[in-house]
């Protein structure tokens, strides 16, 4: 496996009960790429995801996250670690009670002591990356529209530059033309700041236009990993069923022949 | 900090800045002081240029602060040239030229007097919106009711069953504990103050009048109020801010007859059952400690009391009690309905439902004093 990975899961185990959700799974995100990961629903992703962030316990296995592991971290580096990753929740989860502004500029306030200009400048600058306007600013956030939503919660997810995103499915509840802008917005920041993406998804459409590598996880394990090409030949039937059914098919298509 | 994050050095016409080391969000703060300090030091200079060949690490922070000082000397004619930036940096400064852009929007200044009035006068308008809502849900529920009579088989018999157990059964242990306390410190209080005119005995009467009459319905209803207003308020606030009430709408279903309605009944039903289990528990309390601190055998308070109260007293406060849940459901479920899509107002709401609902539970029991004197009961 690679060694400029900067996320390390080995051999995670992690369930609810009786029921485990991830058995004995590995996988490694390389820095500076996209890395989506796919799977039926209830397969999982979400619960990797949120493992990995640390927002579920695990029961065995290690994850190590830009060289630190979760497990051997105290609090105090743990906290260091927390501040170079940024996550945009499935629902946006923006702090229904701030403006979009605030919202932008809620880790900038507790994490750096910037100066109300510099903050106003920064939170602004970081709306108009991620596409929205001076306008959106002073929003709150039950009159956006819901990929303005997604839009202001990854705006705040790069508030302090993170090297890390997590993204738990992106471009879920968009239409088609957004969920498409959203992908390209994602590459283009992933390019201009050098980040690396770790993207649930659902979405076939993402997984071509802005991934690099794909994880297929079906029960319970990564039973392919790499990229679309890979995915394509892949023989496990969940993943044949994914890529190479109907849409699956339409899409490997379009892109072969362009 | 053991880095030198910008240098300078003015050359007759020319300022040459050097910077170094990480221009990022963790040095921030520091970058902007020193960049702000040196956007002054350009006032001699005509050109500048900067060398960025130093630095080590660069993102959106430092990118803009570095495009905020350009572009001030850009903007007062000095001519600027960055050097030295990295090829991969080069994307990230690009992209903030484009940001910041729009001036930003000036915030209108208000006459205070102006803006004093304003606020006396919305408050009187809210005033007067809430009893608008009030009276408007009264009217929802009217409607709703007289719906029900006509089709009773309509009626959601599982919902109010399963309120019932929550607003009236579980409350049953907290509602006795209160009043059985209160009725033991308001006996107490009245055996202490009375012994010292040696009418120990008009406790007693203080005890049975004060509990029935006021302090058994009232102390109940604060509790209901407290306990089941405000979860009404924060169930049908969040119901409402998940859509779920939209969504019974467009299904054909009237909220008010399927939500509001069955709460509401449930607790016209509670009130004055809870009302009669902590009217009974505060004179037993009454009782215990009139024996236990007064030295009154059970035997003497029972018959004291049977001589001071009557059948009347008893109605009094029962009859107030389903009007109260009337009022504490008819508040809590019309300010569950105005929450909006924030969790602060959801916060706000139950808040306001519970102080309201306190209010006019004090309020009606105000008026029910006058009518029930005016009556002569």
């Amino acid at each position: 496996m690679a060694d400029d990975a900067v996320i390390k899961v080995r051999d995670l185990l992690v369930g609810f009960g009786d029921q485990i959700v991830l058995g004995h799974l590995s996988l490694d995100v390389r820095g500076g790429e996209i890395l989506g990961l796919v799977g039926g629903s209830g397969s999982g992703k979400s619960v990797l995801l949120r493992t990995i962030i640390g927002l579920l316990p695990k029961r065995h296995g290690s994850i190590e996250v830009l060289g630190v592991d979760l497990d051997q971290a105290n609090e105090q580096e743990r906290r260091a670690l927390e501040r170079r990753w940024g996550v945009l929740f499935q629902q946006g989860a923006l702090f229904s009670s701030l403006t979009v502004r605030q919202n932008v500029q809620f880790p900038m306030r507790e994490n750096l002591g910037l100066s109300p200009r510099l903050l106003d400048e920064m939170a602004l600058a970081k709306l108009e990356m991620v596409g929205l306007t001076a306008q959106d600013a002073d929003k709150f956030p039950s009159e956006l529209s819901g990929g303005m939503t997604k839009r202001v919660a990854l705006a705040r997810a790069l508030a302090l530059d993170p090297e890390i995103v997590f993204l738990d499915e992106p471009t879920s509840g968009l239409d088609p033309i957004s969920a498409g802008d959203f992908d390209e917005l994602i590459r283009t920041l992933q390019q201009t700041l050098e980040i690396t993406v770790f993207m649930v998804t659902h979405d076939l459409e993402s997984l071509y236009t802005a991934c690099d590598r794909v994880a297929a996880l079906a029960d319970g394990k990564v039973v392919a990993e790499g990229p679309i090409a890979t995915m394509l030949e892949s023989e496990h039937p969940w993943v044949k069923t994914y890529f190479q059914g109907k849409r699956g098919a339409m899409l490997a298509d379009q892109r072969m022949s362009a | 900090m053991g880095e030198i994050l910008l240098t300078s050095k003015l050359k007759g016409e020319r300022l040459e800045l050097a910077a170094g080391g990480s221009w990022t969000a963790t040095h921030a703060s520091e970058l902007e002081a020193l960049v702000d300090g040196v956007a002054g030091e350009a006032a001699k200079a005509s050109n500048v240029s900067i060398d960025m060949a130093g630095v080590r690490e660069f993102d959106t922070f430092g990118a803009w602060l570095l495009e905020r000082l350009t572009r001030e000397w850009t903007a007062s004619g000095r001519e600027t040239v960055i050097l030295g930036l990295p090829e991969h940096d080069r994307g990230l400064l690009e992209e903030m030229h484009g940001v910041n852009r729009q001036p930003p929007i000036a915030i209108a200044r208000e006459n205070k007097i102006v803006a004093g009035l304003a606020a006396v006068g919305r408050a009187g308008a809210g005033v007067g919106r809430g009893l608008m809502v009030f009276a408007d849900m009264l009217g929802a529920l009217g409607v709703a009711t007289v719906r029900m009579a006509l089709r009773p088989r309509e009626f959601r018999f599982t919902s109010t069953v399963h309120q019932l157990d929550r607003v009236a059964w579980q409350a049953v242990p907290i509602i006795m504990l209160i009043t059985f306390l209160i009725g033991g410190i308001i006996a107490q209080q009245g055996i202490f103050h009375f012994r010292k005119f040696g009418a120990e005995l008009y406790a007693v009467d203080l005890v049975g009048i004060l509990i029935l009459r006021e302090i058994g319905v009232l102390i109940v209803a604060i509790m209901v109020a407290g306990r089941s207003g405000s979860s009404y308020t924060a169930e049908l606030g969040s119901m409402k801010m998940r859509e779920e009430i939209d969504a019974l709408r467009t299904m054909g279903f009237d909220p008010v007859e399927v939500l509001i309605l069955p709460r509401i009944i449930v607790l016209i039903i509670a009130l004055p059952v809870l009302t009669f289990l902590g009217s009974m528990a505060a004179l037993y309390g009454g009782g215990l400690v009139a024996w236990l601190y007064g030295g009154m055998s059970p035997d003497i308070y029972i018959s004291r009391l049977t001589e001071a109260i009557s059948l009347t007293h008893f109605k009094v406060g029962m009859i107030k009690a389903p009007f109260m849940g009337l009022v504490i459901g008819v508040v809590a479920c019309s300010e569950g309905l105005r929450v909006k899509g924030s969790a602060e107002s959801l916060g706000l709401q139950t808040t306001k439902s519970v102080v309201e609902s306190i209010f006019l539970v004090i309020v009606l029991d105000g008026l029910f004093a006058i009518f029930f004197a005016s009556i002569g009961m």
